[in-house]
């Protein structure tokens, strides 16, 4: 049996307002009103009392009112309207409003739902005004994203003639019989190249979804088995495919290039680690670098922090709040899968898109039939998602940026970062260390296994093109995580009720249990033991499924019992779905048949190497003169509302950033709400000690001088945290990588010259790495609206995120101008560089000349800086960075709703014109203010440094910058400059 | 003297319940955090308790409304102890998701002490959005909770938290004296020049008590304002006392609140 039972709110409702305003703003003006009913269908058999009173539970009897639809009573809508649209889940798509409503009815029924019954929600949208059927179906895409959703519209007179709309159920009805097969290898190198890039072939003549395996790969494999005397079975193939792929193995950052035999990794980034670890001796803050799913440093002598990013790209392209919800509650699962479970304490988000304002429709395919989402649809959706998948798990997200570049337009970058504490030691054993033994047993906790995020370790490791499987798009269940988490973190781990845990993200269980099975040294697995979705998935599905919210936890058997009982009593799923061994093989079973049988150490170290060829040509533009700017005032406003400078209060005032009660100095700073570069926490509420965190990225430079552009990147996440108060001798590095065609012998140049500076540029700084993740094929391949053939690639993106512990809070500096009269100062120099800077990005000039970081230099101005943060002389600190000397300006001054009077004459460094004083992009500055009476003890404290004062705060509201020469340059209305700089995503 | 023991709920996605534990704590009192599951099943019992907090989160992500499918849990298995709990002369507070659970359980405003009859909602913020940001509140009545405070500024953070009640009930809870705190223009809202009345609000309500006095549920945050380096404008404000020779207190507003109901025991 199917009821429908809609939700009508009976009050003003501001979902239904803001839908009309925002369909009629996309050119829908015809609309005359608009209204939304929820609703639940639960195919089970109920009675109609238990429907009223479900319908009671789910509404809120003040402001809402129900009504019902089942196959006999019919639904009388009681206003007229033009149609009505229907948006629902796609079948196996995750439900989480459905699941609640099941979770609720469950228990005031105080029954059970049986396989095949469920709940469902869905929301109609009824539309009066004179709506076409073209218009509805318009409306309709613009509310939908077909890739997870469906969309049902009906006219009144349908609608009455019906009784409602249709009682339709999303059920998944697979019928399909499981099977395993072998896949004969014994082929020509043709064929098998094929298997590898287009997947194994199905016997309709489909293929499975991109294996990503390229040839040498593919004959490795070839002879194992011919070793083996047997062919491989599909689940095997995949397994590997998933193990050794791009996303899992990195295998570019791994493999030699030119005549760097141990790879770009092992040579600069785990190379500085090492080499820094060793110079700081005793004052190594290192604890667990790069083996775990997040790196761990010491906090204090009694926690550990952990760090981890991630990025979720390819999939936020295709469901944009479906990927980034997964690449958030995702890197919260790398901070739980972090020793024996880290409890996440902040996240941080990074989007890398096009201009919304901009429309430039791109298909995936030639005839058009797959649309690729507006760059406005996008961000909407990337923003929704951290918001949702933040928020409810209430995690504070202090952090973000958002970085705009029309390299985005075909694929948007979606980072997510997420910081952990955990206790060092846990009934005194340490808890970074983690080991599943031999004999315990392998336990899956959380969601269930289904379809969704089937290839999604593949796909990743592939550009987009049309045979991106849209099953590899998954939406997270934050509450479900939630559950876990708890579960996990405030309970089991402290009574060491498991030996091990690790993540299910890419490659899904193939992957968590053949990494732990390294720590006891085989596995044996009953898949059929896995609890699924629903029925009809293959055996090598469920073994690479990426569904959302699992942990996979080696359990000792004596445990089990009372493991269990726990997760039984938190709502949290557990199933013991095999055991660790120490045979050195990986081994899994399927109604008692053997399917995969791999020696670990072929499954783990079987990859062969591929030797990589860099190539140094470039196609970089020649120096144009810049032309002098006759407008400087102009200048400085319009910089103010660029979308790389502008306010993301929208987004940063949507997000929780004072959940947990540890916020220090968050994303808005001052009386004028400016965004912060950098921000501050306090991760235990008894303790006075924080964590300062920051991040930067300067993709614009990078075809210019990737090496330029890694050394800043890495000199601005440093300083970054320098300038709120952070300690340069207490600071750790991540790096995420995000490359394009990185196949291509030009592109590898760009990434080892990069790599090489993330080495020179961190051993300069003692910053040692600790995590880090990279993405390689971040390019877009399809077809404009002509069906013309266009490739985007992405400018080559490497995102550093700075870490570092301090001691008092207390000392840490906003970037607000505090008081009039305060004396401001510039600390570092400024030279004509402008090659990539957001200035002639807005001019549309290039020049090949992007600053250089001078890392002795700056690395003594910044330890001199943080004595004089510790002797509290600071009144106001920012990190100059993009759009230069007079952004920031601009930005202390608006923070502190305070004029500032400052003149460029005698700037330290050597610069030639005003325009160029006031966008060069110069590596290595720090803005500041001062009370005047510190002025002797700071200069003092700082002195050996190139700093020097340039101005005073003023009460006067307005932003006065004198040239090079003594003359006024700029001169900007403070409530000017603050509308500029606000204006951009005002409607947002 | 013997400190107080509150009852912190957790599970289904509450999430603000160890900073509102360690609130309680530096109020002296003595602080328990225990998930309602082990409460359903009889491992801890309410009457052990003086204060029960429900504490500000997600519960079930909001789904079918903030706070519905947290209070059907409570109606369904611990209702007839909660009515016990509360004819007693103890203490109850729902701070932001727990304010909406406890509005859907009826707790508030319970005219003519009906407890169950829900004659309050919490709709959608006016901007449909979820909000996070710094308010000024007034107290507009006598309840334990709020003693001795006139005006306090604390931070909101939610989605749902703009009140709603018919015309007559909005009347009946004026002169009941019933609102508890309202959103007024403030310290803050003034330094950070944002609109005072941040969900828009019936009546700029942000928190209700029960006819007792004893049971409040608000929407701001106290535990996200205990410290002084909580505030939007500790920055601004540690220089000016640096430079004027004042002294800082490392407390926040929100501090008092736990203190108020830890005072009301120990009088």
């Amino acid at each position: 049996m199917t009821a429908r039972i809609g939700i009508i709110t009976n009050v003003f409702d501001t979902r239904a307002k803001n839908r009309i305003d925002k369909l009629k703003n996309q050119g829908f003006k015809k609309i005359k009103d608009l209204w939304i009913y929820d609703i639940y269908t639960v195919a089970k058999k109920l009675d109609d009392k238990q429907l009223i009173s479900i319908g009671k539970k789910l509404s809120n009897p003040l402001t809402q009112s129900v009504v019902f639809q089942t196959e006999k009573a019919r639904f009388t809508p009681p206003k007229k309207f033009t149609f009505a649209i229907e948006i629902g889940f796609l079948p196996g798509v995750t439900d989480n409003i459905g699941h609640t409503a099941k979770e609720i009815i469950e228990d005031s029924l105080k029954t059970k739902f049986r396989n095949g019954e469920d709940v469902y929600s869905s929301q109609v949208t009824f539309l009066t005004g004179k709506v076409s059927e073209k218009d509805a179906k318009e409306i309709s895409l613009t509310l939908y994203n077909p890739l997870i959703q469906r969309a049902h519209i009906k006219s009144y007179q349908q609608f009455l003639k019906d009784g409602g709309m249709d009682l339709f159920v999303p059920k998944v009805d697979i019928k399909h019989q499981p099977k395993v097969i072998e896949i004969n290898l014994n082929i020509s190198d043709e064929e098998l190249a094929k298997i590898g890039k287009n997947g194994i072939q199905n016997q309709d003549g489909t293929t499975r979804g991109p294996l990503a395996l390229d040839l040498s790969f593919m004959k490795t494999i070839q002879k194992y088995f011919k070793k083996l005397g047997r062919s491989p079975t599909d689940i095997e193939l995949e397994s590997l495919a998933q193990t050794w792929s791009e996303h899992c193995k990195h295998t570019i950052f791994n493999d030699p290039i030119d005549n760097i035999k141990n790879g770009l990794y092992k040579t600069y980034i785990k190379g500085a680690t090492e080499k820094i670890r060793k110079i700081k001796g005793k004052k190594d803050f290192c604890v667990s670098v790069f083996t775990d799913n997040s790196g761990g440093i010491s906090f204090d002598e009694n926690y550990l922090i952990t760090h981890k990013v991630e990025t979720h790209n390819s999939p936020s392209a295709l469901d944009p709040f479906g990927g980034a919800i997964t690449g958030i509650v995702g890197v919260n699962r790398d901070t739980l899968g972090f020793g024996l479970g880290a409890k996440p304490v902040a996240n941080f988000y990074g989007f890398c898109l096009a201009d919304p304002a901009i429309d430039i429709p791109l298909y995936r395919n030639k005839n058009k039939s797959q649309k690729m989402l507006s760059s406005r649809r996008i961000m909407d959706g990337v923003i929704a998602g951290i918001n949702a998948g933040g928020n409810q798990s209430g995690i504070p997200t202090p952090q973000g940026f958002v970085y705009f570049h029309e390299g985005y337009r075909g694929k948007p970058l979606v980072f997510a970062g997420t910081i952990g504490l955990i206790p060092k030691k846990i009934k005194n054993k340490p808890s970074h260390i983690k080991n599943a033994q031999p004999g315990d047993l392998i336990v899956m906790i959380g969601g269930r296994v289904g379809k969704d995020g089937v290839h999604g370790a593949t796909f990743s490791s592939e550009s987009l093109n049309t045979k991106s499987p849209a099953a590899a798009v998954q939406i997270g269940d934050p509450i479900t995580q939630k559950k876990l988490s708890d579960a996990i973190i405030n309970e089991a781990r402290d009574q060491l009720l498991y030996s091990s845990i690790t993540d299910n993200g890419a490659g899904g269980l193939s992957c968590s249990v053949s990494e732990m099975a390294k720590e006891s040294g085989g596995f044996v697995l009953d898949l059929e033991k896995t609890p699924l979705k629903y029925q009809g998935l293959d055996p090598w599905e469920i073994w690479i499924s990426e569904s959302q919210e699992r942990m996979t936890l080696a359990v000792p058997e004596k445990n089990w019992v009372k493991f269990n009982s726990l997760m039984k009593r938190r709502g949290v799923e557990a199933t013991i779905i095999g055991k660790f061994t120490n045979s050195k093989k990986g081994i899994v079973k399927y109604k008692n048949k053997t399917i995969l049988d791999i020696d670990m150490k072929f499954l783990h170290d079987g990859l062969p190497q591929r030797k990589m060829i860099s190539d140094k040509t470039t196609n970089n533009k020649h120096q144009a003169t810049i032309p002098t700017d006759v407008n400087l005032n102009m200048s400085v406003s319009q910089m103010l509302a660029r979308l790389n400078i502008t306010s993301i209060e929208f987004i940063s005032s949507q997000y929780d950033h004072i959940v947990l009660g540890g916020a220090v100095l968050g994303p808005l700073q001052g009386s004028g709400r400016v965004n912060s570069e950098a921000s501050v926490f306090r991760p235990v509420l008894q303790s006075q000690r924080g964590v300062v965190m920051s991040q930067a990225l300067y993709p614009n430079y990078s075809d210019i001088n990737p090496y330029a552009m890694a050394a800043a990147s890495i000199d601005t996440a440093v300083r970054n945290a320098v300038a709120i108060g952070g300690n340069p001798d207490y600071i750790a590095l991540l790096d995420n990588f995000c490359w394009t065609e990185s196949n291509t012998p030009q592109r590898l140049f760009q990434l080892k010259m990069a790599a090489k500076a993330c080495y020179d540029t961190a051993v300069d700084y003692q910053t040692p790495y600790i995590s880090g993740k990279d993405s390689m094929f971040n390019e877009f391949n399809g077809f404009d609206k002509n069906s013309k053939p266009v490739k985007v690639t992405i400018p080559p993106t490497l995102l550093i995120s700075s870490i570092g512990v301090i001691e008092d809070i207390n000392k840490t500096v906003s970037l607000d101008a505090k008081k009039e009269n305060d004396l401001i100062y510039i600390l570092g120099e400024t030279f004509d560089e402008l090659g990539g800077s957001e200035y002639l990005s807005m001019k549309n000039v290039s020049s090949t000349k992007t600053p250089i970081v001078n890392t002795k230099k700056n690395f003594k101005m910044y330890k001199d800086f943080y004595k004089a943060i510790q002797k509290e002389l600071i009144a106001s600190s920012i990190s100059i960075g993009k759009g230069g000397l007079a952004v920031a300006i601009a930005k202390k001054s608006i923070g502190g709703m305070l004029g500032v009077d400052v003149s460029l004459e005698n700037l330290p460094g050597s610069i030639t014109r005003n325009d160029l004083a006031l966008f060069s992009e110069s590596q290595g500055r720090i803005l500041i203010s001062i009370a005047p009476k510190n002025k002797k003890a700071f200069e003092k404290t700082m002195s050996g440094n190139k700093i020097k004062q340039i101005g005073t705060v003023t009460k006067k509201p307005e932003i006065i910058i004198k040239g090079l020469s003594g003359k006024k340059i700029v001169n900007i209305k403070l409530n000017n400059a603050k509308n500029q700089y606000k204006k951009t995503f005002k409607d947002y | 003297m013997k400190k107080p023991r509150v009852l912190i709920f957790s599970g289904y996605g509450l999430n603000s319940e160890a900073e509102t534990a360690y609130g309680f704590t530096l109020a002296g009192a003595e602080s328990e955090i225990i998930h309602i599951n082990d409460i359903i099943d009889g491992l801890y019992k309410l009457d052990d308790y003086q204060i029960l907090s429900f504490p500000g989160g997600f519960s079930y992500g909001d789904d079918t409304g903030a706070g519905i499918a947290y209070a059907n849990k409570i109606k369904n298995h611990l209702w007839e102890k909660l009515l016990k709990f509360i004819e007693k002369d103890k203490l109850v507070i729902g701070i932001c998701n727990g304010c909406q659970i406890i509005a859907n359980t009826g707790l508030f405003p319970a005219f003519e002490n009906n407890y169950g009859q829900r004659d309050l909602a919490l709709l959608n913020n006016e901007s449909a959005r979820f909000i996070c940001r710094w308010t000024d509140l007034k107290v507009t009545t006598k309840t334990p909770w709020l003693d001795g405070i006139e005006k306090l500024s604390l931070p909101i953070a939610h989605g749902e938290g703009k009140f709603f009640a018919k015309a007559n009930d909005l009347k009946k809870l004026e002169t009941n004296k019933q609102i508890a705190l309202k959103y007024e223009a403030g310290e803050m809202s003034k330094y950070l020049d944002l609109p005072y009345n941040p969900n828009g609000s019936a009546l700029d309500i942000a928190g209700i008590i029960d006819g007792s006095g004893k049971i409040l549920g608000l929407m701001p945050h106290p535990e996200r304002g205990m410290f002084f380096t909580q505030l939007p404008n500790w920055q601004i404000k540690k220089e000016e006392h640096k430079r004027t020779g004042k002294k800082t207190s490392s407390e926040g507003p929100g501090l008092s609140i736990f203190k108020n109901a830890v005072q009301y025991f120990n009088k």
